[in-house]
This record gives structure tokens, C-alpha cells and sequence, in this order.
């Protein structure tokens, strides 16, 4: 047992609450007006427990992610509603605060990792940096406990790379760099903005393994935010899936898989191609475009592409439990239950939307 | 390290062969230059046909003009080149102007980097506000103003209606080392304005594009201080090109190109010695002031390529 | 075991035989030269991109080119379209030798062949206009501009846009969109074969399904033939006839294509279908999975045998000394691998060496022993 390992995590129950957001909105100064990009999001995260954030562009998720570290702090942004992470409010934390949570206690891995890393600089400095700058630990201790970073998140012969420089690593590998040092001053919330998806397939699914792995020994909540529902299936425990700036779903894993309640949702869950079914007809497509930030529909945002529209939609349908015996199943749909599971299999067996005869504006 | 050593090596003897070519057909050809000037020149204003031959005799003006280049050529190695006008050894004049250039440029060099550079960043940590609006102004102002022009308003204002300043003129650095730097405050502020405000529009243009890069969101995302991002981060990425800005400026500044600084202020630098030799058409000094400064640019071209690597290891390591 | 050889057909698996292929390729090798030297560079070292392959496409009919970064398919649909030139082995066009074609015999081939790029945002000029954009090509090969206007707006229509934002800028458009556009520019001048390089790998997941399903609809319509290349097996799935897969330059896997779903042969197909998360979170839970370890090997320096070697998990001392032949199962599915996957050992004793095989391999065939053709542990759903 080396001397350079952090002290063990404080034993986190896993039902303690680590992150409660509420009513998060952020919005824009644009010239065309304040655009929304968040728009009342609220949720709350577990210590050791995996919430995935599934959206498209433009929904949101990005955003509030950033938001939570204070990334998106500008001149023309506007925040309102709070976020609470152990005794902190982030939402309006000055900048010595945010410094303090940052890294340390939530950390964060960057969607492209050829240029998330600063490429004058070797990796192994880059994680040192981080850690020196949140605890007082002599270099030969700090180098020591990078090696063991990058040694955990696979990196092989990492005594030697520790001294090399971003360019000299593949896309795959720079991943694992940002991984070992988001984790490196062990931080409780692990934020993961889309950390596969520049990357190859096979890649992605030992990134991900790994990411699970992590979670166990470090037991470390992990925010992953996402536009693959399939990725989620393998690592998530709860999902909120984002639309036009708001969470018109959440749930646990199964919920939303077997039993999701909103149209967006089953759109999500039609278009994606099963490789372990026979291939379908057509590939079943949600028609038309998400709305522009600027320019969203009045009630429920998913209106304009949504089958089953009906006459209650103009009104903003509240985030609400309507599942009986599931009162963290929550999604903003009009429809009755019963009619969602009627209406959201569109084959026998297969969730998804129906095709629509006419053409939409296309995305 | 080798094969680049090995080919700036051959590079420098290619470009110093080539300028030395062009300069000599340049001369040749021009009204004013050739055989029949030069010889004219040397003789002088009375002379008759028949000392213009004997002239033209002894200095081999009389030969082919390869033959001629080839002698030039070794007379510059040597050592040897006598200008055509006053017959003053070219190797002399500009080694006796090599230190006066030297303070202007070093001097200049080392204000108009340091200044470019805070007001660079100034600018681009302030961006859209006053600060920057008002250093920007000032850097077209820097930028577009000729330095004759501010040499001479500075001389006329500054050392003739105030006499605050001395007017021009060099004092050695080892006899009196404040009068020195009491000469050149005039001098390197003009040779530096320029440059001040062209290298503060670069560097903030550079730091306002570094800084939206997704590494400097991962500095900010580690909590670091914004000092340590801005220095450590943006600042190590941005500099970079200025390194090669500044190598070349610097080079053409040393090799004599700060030609109109040098004269209005009377230092006597090898710059002046360029602008006077051309005002002539004295071919050896020419040609000995233009293969002085191509060295200079190409040396100091391979070294700011050397500082390169050095800066950015995607460079280096290839 | 049999030595005997399939003839390298024209035609290639599975296509209508006796038809000329529309493009193919014959051991076809591409390669970077890494050139150092003090005073003069000497090559001294090549990036094997391509590394002897032989591939056909018929008329009509797509074939989807799959593997990950590196494995050489960007460098072979460029070179298909002539954008780089070939090392060595050849390229026909209808049966025509094209691989060293001058500017001259190019010329009226290249409104044949067009290509969509895979970054909507990069591929379209921000500064020109969308109807000049698409309508360029019409201009370079001749059109006026009254006959211009009309068919811009028609393929604008084609491809489900409003022909009334022809004079719209790239930057107004989503990414969906604006590969649209790219689609809609590739078909102005009606080619025979549109080369796609990863053409929805930057857009989101349904729209994704929305790119696909428009490729599929102008297929028909258009009578187009297609090269997909991506990086994911599941993006091909729809669109493609035939899928080959490749790895560090040379062809794994060579399949129809509901068959590579239901019956991957060579092992790394199926880690890369294993790879691939299926949104049944119970059904992740209980599928066999290989998941492979490492990363793809340096191109420069390709493992000896077969190149998939270092990172298989069936690999033996025979794979690392001889290179496996593309071996011909039933169906004109083919597969270069010593030890396959879900063959039965009868399949096994029928199989055959293909002529598409590279030049550098071996001449041993699988055998139908102990280990070979076994499903892996759990069965695969069908």
C-alpha cells in the first residue's frame, strides 16, 4: 500500500444526497434576445450512484453541466435556481469557492479529448498541477501518485508516458489521461460530458468499463452526459432525459428502458439500431428538428414532432410522478398512462414513434 | 538536431550566395551604377578620360563581370572592401557601427517586447471595455504614425524647443554609460512604437483565441487561479508565434534595417552607413551593409526555429 | 483441407455475376512514405494504409466499409475516387483500368463518382450561399444559370429541405441539415456512385435515422450505387448489401449484410459488435461480449501473420506466422481467420480460399478441429 494514495473516501451511505439542483435556468445575452438554454432543470444525485443526462444538441445538457463547475460564467449569461452541493451553493459561489469545489470535489472530463489537454505540457505535469493546487504534497509524492492514476485507468508502462506529451498519445488513451486526472484528487461527483463519443467503438466500450470500474473502487457519483441512449444502458442507474432545455423524463435505468412514458423518449429509443434484432423495414426517425433556442413552442416543447399531440399540449405539462408505485418515475406528458403504454409500441415488442406519412420540415 | 544544424548551414550559404548575386546585377544595372560610375566616382569630379582608364585599370573595373563578382567576393572574405568613395575599408565602418545599432535594436527590442506583450494581454483581459478600446487606438496611432516623422517631431520638440534631450548622437557605452542611455531614450522610444502596437494587436488576438479553447476550460475546470491559467495556460500557448515575430523583426532591425531611426538621430550604426552608402551608390559598402544583414536574418531565422521546438514539443518531436 | 482457389471473380461475393462491378479494386496498397534525412530525405519508413486489397462493387448495390480509426477505409475510399494515388495494384471503373488515369481521362469520370464528407459543419464554404454550393458543380461542368436555378431547387426538395432557403448560408442550418445539403450537392450531377465517408458519425442519434432513411429513399429513386464508410456497425446496418470489414489495412470480413449481425465469422467483428451497447439494459447484462484489450497497432509496422493478432482473443502460434488466406463460406460471406466463429465443421470442410485473398498470405485453410467454428459460451440472439 503506497504512501501516496489518497486517504480512503470517507464511507459514503449510498442514500446520502450529494447534489440537489433546483429550477436551474440559464439563459443568454444574444442579439436576437435572451436565449434560453436551460430552462427549469431540477435534480438530485446520490453518493455512488450514476445519472445520466441524455439529450440532443440544443437541449441543454451541456449547459447545465458546465454550469454546475461554474464553466459557463460570462458577461451576457444569467443564472437563476440553485444548486447545493455540500453546505455550497454553486449556482452564486464566488470564484474562490468555485476554485475550491473545483477538482477537488467535483471534477470534470471534456467531450474531445485531442484538445482538452494543453499540449505544451506533459500529462504527467498536468495532473500534478492539479493536485498540487488543492493539496500541499511534494513533487516526488505527487509524481508518484500519477503514476498510480494513470496506471488505474490503464495506461501502460506509465512510469514512462507520465513524461510525455498529449500529441503522443491516441485519442482513446488522451481519455484515459483526462480520467486519471479528473479522479486525481478523488473527488465525490465525476461529471462526463459526451467522453465517448469522438472516440472508436471498441474504445468506447473499454472507456465506459473502465468508467464503472472507477466508480466501484472510488465510489465517486458520476453526472454523464450524453446523446446515446445505448451507451447509457451499460452504466447508468438513473436517467434524465433533456428536450429543448427542460427534463421531460426521469427515472431509474429500467424505467426508462421498459417503461418509458414520453413520446421524446420512446423517439429516442425507436432510433436507435438493435444489432442483436433482425434489422426493421425503415429506421424508425422522430421527424422534424428540435426547436431553436431562441424559438420554442408554447406548452410542451416536443409538440410540433410529436404523433400524439392532442388538445391539452399548449399547456406546460408540470415534471410529475404519474406512474403508480413510482414516485421517482417523473415526466412532463399529458397522456394517461394506459395510453402511453398503448400508444408507444409501435410493433409488437419494439418502442418507438410512428412514421409519419407526410414530411415534417426535416432535420 | 544534426540534419537541421546541416541544413540551415546549407540554407544560410544558398540565400547569402543568392542576395550577394542580386545585389551585384542590381548595382550593375541601375542608372547611375555600373563600371563607368564607379570609376567616375573614384577618380573624381575633375577628372580626365584618360585617369577614368587608369582607374578603371586598377581597380579591375575594367574586367567582365563575373570576374569582377568573384574578386568582390573574396575581397569580402578578406576582409578587403574598399569603398569606392572615400576608400575607407567596408569591414571597418560596419564594425565600428555594429555597437551603436546594437544598443538601438537590443534596447528598442527588449521595450517593445515587453510592452507589447502587457498591453496585449491588457487588451484581451479587458476585452470590449475601455482599457482595451484606448490601447487599441494607441496601437494604430503606433502603428501608422512613419518613425522619421515621430524621430523628427520628437527632435524638434523634445531636444530643440526643450532642449530635454540631447539631438541626436551617440556617446560609447563605456565612457559614460548614463549619457549612453541618455542618447538612445529618443531613439528607442521611435523604433519601438511601432512595433509596440503591432505586437499588442497580435497577442491579443491570440490570447482572445487561446482562451476559448477547450484546454484552458480543462485548466479552469481543475481550480486553478486565473492568474496561474491566464500565465501557465493561455500565455505559454499564445507567445509562441511572437517568439518567431520577434526573432525576424529583431534580425532585420540588427542587420541594419532600423536605416531611418539610425539616421534622423544621427547614431552612425551600420544602418546609417547603409542608407548613406546607397545615397552614393558606393557598391562595396552595399554590398557588404546587405550581406551583413541577410546573415543576421537567416541566423537569427534559424534560432527563433531552434526557440520553436523548444516552445512547442509537437514540433520537436516529430 | 482444400487448396483450391475461387477465381477472383469481377463481380465479387454475392453480386449479380457476369455484370461488370461498377468500381473495384485489385489488391490494392496504398502507402505513406515517412521520409528523414539530414541533407536529403530518404524514405525510411512507410504507413502501410492499404494493404492489399481486393474489393468490388456492383452496380446498385452499397456496400458498407466498417472498421476504426486507422484501419485504412478513409485512405481506400479516396483512393476509389482518385483524390490519392494508389501505391500499387489497380482501379477500374466499369472494367476500365483508372488507377493511373491523367486529368484528361478523369475528367468525365469524376461527374460519375461524388462524394459526401463526413463533418457537415467543415464541408460546406460558411461564405457561399447553399443554392451556389450545390449548384456548383453544375456550373464547373457547364450549365447556364437558367438551368441552374430549377435543379437546385428540385434537389433541395429531393432531399427534404425548403427549396425556398436556396439562398440561406451554411451556418443557418443544423448539422442534419447541412448534410443534406452536402447529399444534395453530391447528387446534382446525377453520378453513378457516391462515395459516403462517415456521413453521419457528427449528428445526433435520430437524426442519424433521418440521414439513413434519405440515403435509403434516393437510392431507388436515383439508381445509385454506394460506398458507406463508418466506424460503427450499426450505422451501416440498413443501408448496406454487403459489409466488409477492415483492420490495419486489410479486409477481416467480408459479409452480406443482415448475415454479419446474425453470423460474424472473424473475431474482431464480433468484439466490434460486442462493443456496440445494445439500449436493453437486461439484454446488456446477459450477452457474451468479447471486449478487446489495447489499441490498433501502429500502421508503419504491422504485426506479422494476421494483423489482428496482438489483440485477439483466439489467437495462436499460427496466426502470429502466417497470414490467413480470405476464406469463401457459404453464401459468399468470407472471412480471413484461422479460427472462425460460428462455422459448423461441414461449412469448414467446404470452404475455399477466395481470389480476393492478398498476395501475402498463407495457403492453409482453417481446419474443422477443436475450437473452430464453436459459438462463443452464450448464444447470440438471431
Amino acid at each position: 500500500m503506497s504512501t501516496t494514495e489518497p486517504a480512503a473516501p470517507a464511507s459514503r451511505p449510498t442514500d446520502e444526497t450529494l447534489l440537489t439542483v433546483e429550477d436551474l435556468e440559464v439563459a443568454f445575452a444574444t442579439e436576437d434576445g435572451l436565449v434560453e438554454a436551460v430552462d427549469g432543470v431540477s435534480f438530485e444525485l446520490k453518493a455512488g450512484e450514476v445519472l445520466a443526462i441524455v439529450g440532443e444538441s440544443g437541449s441543454g445538457k451541456s449547459v447545465t453541466a458546465m454550469t454546475l463547475m461554474g464553466l459557463t460564467r460570462s458577461p451576457n449569461a444569467r443564472f437563476s435556481g440553485t444548486a447545493h452541493y455540500e453546505g455550497t451553493e454553486l449556482i452564486g459561489a464566488s470564484e474562490d469557492e468555485l476554485r475550491r469545489v473545483r477538482g477537488a470535489e467535483i471534477a470534470m472530463v471534456f467531450q474531445d479529448p485531442m484538445t482538452s489537454l494543453n499540449p505544451v505540457h506533459k500529462i504527467g505535469d498536468q495532473i500534478i498541477e492539479q493536485i498540487q493546487e488543492h493539496e500541499a504534497m511534494p513533487d516526488q509524492q505527487a509524481r508518484e501518485r500519477t503514476i498510480e492514476l494513470l496506471e488505474r485507468v490503464g495506461i501502460p508502462r506509465a512510469r514512462d508516458r507520465i513524461d510525455s506529451y498529449p500529441f503522443e498519445f491516441s485519442g482513446g488513451m488522451r481519455q484515459r489521461v483526462m480520467i486519471a486526472l479528473a479522479l486525481s484528487c478523488d473527488p465525490s461527483i465525476l461529471i462526463a460530458d459526451e467522453p465517448t463519443t469522438a472516440l472508436d467503438v471498441t474504445i468506447q466500450a473499454q472507456i465506459l468499463q473502465r468508467v464503472r470500474d472507477l466508480r466501484e473502487e472510488t465510489g465517486a457519483a458520476v453526472i454523464l452526459v450524453t446523446h446515446d441512449l445505448g451507451v447509457v444502458a451499460d452504466i447508468a442507474d438513473r436517467i434524465a432525459v433533456m428536450y429543448a432545455g427542460r427534463i421531460i423524463e426521469e427515472g431509474t435505468l429500467d424505467q426508462i428502458f421498459y417503461d418509458p412514458q414520453h413520446p421524446y423518449t420512446w423517439g429516442l429509443l425507436g432510433s436507435i439500431t438493435r444489432v442483436d434484432r433482425p434489422r426493421p423495414e425503415r429506421l424508425p426517425a422522430i421527424r422534424g428538428l428540435p426547436p431553436s433556442l431562441a424559438d420554442r413552442p408554447q406548452g410542451c416543447h416536443f409538440r410540433p414532432r410529436c404523433p400524439h399531440e392532442f388538445a391539452k399540449c399548449p399547456e406546460v405539462p408540470p415534471l410529475e410522478s404519474r406512474v403508480e408505485g413510482a414516485p421517482g418515475h417523473r415526466d412532463r406528458c399529458w397522456l394517461s398512462v394506459e395510453e402511453k403504454r398503448e400508444r408507444r409500441e409501435v410493433r409488437p415488442g419494439e418502442i418507438g414513434l410512428p412514421d409519419k406519412e407526410e414530411e415534417a420540415p426535416a432535420a | 538536431m544534426l540534419r537541421f544544424t546541416v541544413r540551415r548551414l546549407i540554407n544560410m550559404v544558398f540565400v547569402l550566395w543568392a542576395v550577394s548575386v542580386l545585389t551585384f546585377l542590381i548595382f550593375m544595372v541601375m542608372p547611375g551604377g555600373g563600371d563607368e560610375q564607379a570609376a567616375l566616382r573614384i577618380a573624381g569630379r575633375n577628372a580626365n578620360e584618360q585617369q577614368v582608364q587608369t582607374v578603371k585599370r586598377e581597380w579591375g573595373l575594367d574586367d567582365p563581370f563575373y570576374v569582377q563578382y568573384a574578386d568582390m567576393m573574396k575581397k569580402v572574405f578578406t576582409g578587403d572592401l574598399i569603398s569606392y568613395v572615400n576608400q575607407v575599408n567596408v569591414r571597418e565602418e560596419i564594425v565600428r557601427g555594429i555597437p551603436r545599432t546594437a544598443s538601438l535594436v537590443i534596447g528598442a527590442g527588449i521595450i517593445w517586447l515587453f510592452f507589447g506583450v502587457v498591453f496585449g494581454v491588457l487588451s484581451a483581459v479587458y476585452a470590449g471595455r475601455f482599457t482595451d478600446r484606448a490601447l487599441n487606438v494607441l496601437a494604430l496611432i503606433g502603428i501608422s504614425l512613419p518613425v522619421f516623422w515621430v524621430g523628427l517631431v520628437l527632435l524638434y520638440y523634445l531636444t530643440d524647443r526643450i532642449a530635454l534631450f540631447p539631438p541626436g548622437g551617440y556617446t560609447e557605452l563605456g565612457e559614460d554609460p548614463v549619457d549612453w542611455a541618455y542618447h538612445l531614450i529618443l531613439p528607442w522610444f521611435a523604433l519601438s512604437i511601432l512595433f509596440i502596437g503591432f505586437y499588442s494587436r497580435v497577442l491579443r488576438s491570440n490570447v482572445l483565441d487561446i482562451s476559448n479553447e477547450d484546454y484552458v476550460r480543462t485548466a479552469r475546470s481543475k481550480g486553478l487561479s486565473e492568474r496561474r491559467v491566464l500565465i501557465r495556460h493561455t500565455l505559454r500557448n499564445a507567445l509562441i508565434p511572437i517568439v518567431t515575430l520577434f526573432g525576424l523583426d529583431f534580425g532585420a532591425a540588427l542587420g541594419g534595417g532600423a536605416i531611418l531611426t539610425e539616421s534622423v538621430f544621427g547614431l552612425q550604426g551600420v544602418g546609417q552607413y547603409a542608407s548613406d552608402s546607397i545615397g552614393r551608390l558606393d557598391l562595396p559598402p552595399i554590398m557588404g551593409v546587405v550581406l551583413f544583414g541577410a546573415f543576421f536574418i537567416v541566423l537569427l531565422n534559424a534560432i527563433v526555429d531552434i526557440l520553436y521546438a523548444f516552445l512547442d514539443p509537437r514540433i520537436r518531436l516529430q | 483441407m482444400s487448396v483450391e482457389t475461387a477465381p477472383a471473380p469481377p463481380t465479387g461475393a454475392a453480386a449479380g455475376d457476369g455484370d461488370v462491378p461498377l468500381v473495384s479494386v485489385e489488391h490494392l496498397k496504398v502507402f505513406f512514405p515517412i521520409k528523414q534525412g539530414i541533407v536529403v530525405d530518404r524514405e525510411v519508413a512507410r504507413v502501410h494504409a492499404v494493404n492489399d486489397v481486393t474489393l468490388s462493387i456492383a452496380e446498385g448495390e452499397t456496400l458498407g466499409l466498417v472498421g476504426e480509426s486507422g484501419c485504412g477505409k478513409t485512405t481506400m475510399s479516396r483512393t476509389i475516387m482518385r483524390l490519392i494515388d494508389a501505391t500499387e495494384g489497380t482501379i477500374r471503373f466499369r472494367g476500365d483500368d483508372i488507377t493511373a488515369a491523367g486529368h484528361k481521362q478523369m475528367a468525365p469520370l469524376r461527374r460519375q463518382m461524388q462524394m459526401v464528407f463526413q463533418d457537415p459543419f467543415a464541408s460546406l464554404n460558411p461564405r457561399k450561399r447553399v443554392g451556389q454550393i450545390i449548384g456548383m458543380p453544375l456550373r464547373l461542368h457547364g450549365n447556364s444559370r437558367n438551368q441552374i436555378e430549377p435543379k437546385v431547387r428540385e434537389l433541395l426538395a429531393r432531399v427534404g429541405l425548403q427549396p425556398e432557403h436556396i439562398n440561406r448560408y451554411p451556418h443557418e442550418f443544423s448539422g442534419g441539415q447541412r448534410q443534406r445539403i452536402g447529399v444534395a450537392r453530391a447528387l446534382a450531377l446525377e453520378p453513378k456512385l457516391i462515395v459516403l465517408d462517415e456521413p453521419v458519425s457528427a449528428l445526433d442519434v435520430s437524426v442519424q435515422a433521418q440521414i439513413i432513411n434519405l440515403l435509403d429513399d434516393l437510392q431507388d429513386d436515383f439508381r445509385l450505387t454506394y460506398l458507406f464508410v463508418a466506424h460503427d456497425l450499426s450505422v451501416v446496418r440498413h443501408v448496406s448489401d454487403r459489409i466488409a470489414v477492415m483492420y490495419l489495412g486489410k479486409v477481416m470480413e467480408v459479409s452480406p449484410s443482415e448475415e454479419l449481425y446474425t453470423k460474424p465469422i472473424h473475431p474482431y467483428t464480433f468484439a466490434l459488435l460486442s462493443a456496440i451497447p445494445v439500449p436493453d439494459p437486461e439484454e446488456n447484462r446477459r450477452r457474451e461480449r468479447i471486449v478487446v484489450s489495447g489499441e490498433p497497432p501502429n500502421p508503419i509496422d504491422p504485426p506479422s501473420g494476421c494483423v489482428f493478432h496482438p489483440r485477439c482473443p483466439r489467437a495462436t502460434d499460427i496466426c502470429r506466422e502466417v497470414e490467413p488466406p480470405l476464406t469463401r463460406y457459404p453464401n459468399g460471406h468470407l472471412a480471413a481467420c484461422h479460427h472462425p466463429l460460428n462455422v459448423s465443421p461441414e461449412e469448414i470442410k467446404a470452404a475455399i480460399k477466395d481470389g480476393t485473398s492478398p498476395l501475402s498470405c498463407g495457403e492453409e485453410l482453417p481446419a474443422p478441429s477443436e475450437g473452430n467454428g464453436s459459438r462463443p459460451s452464450a448464444d447470440r440472439q438471431a
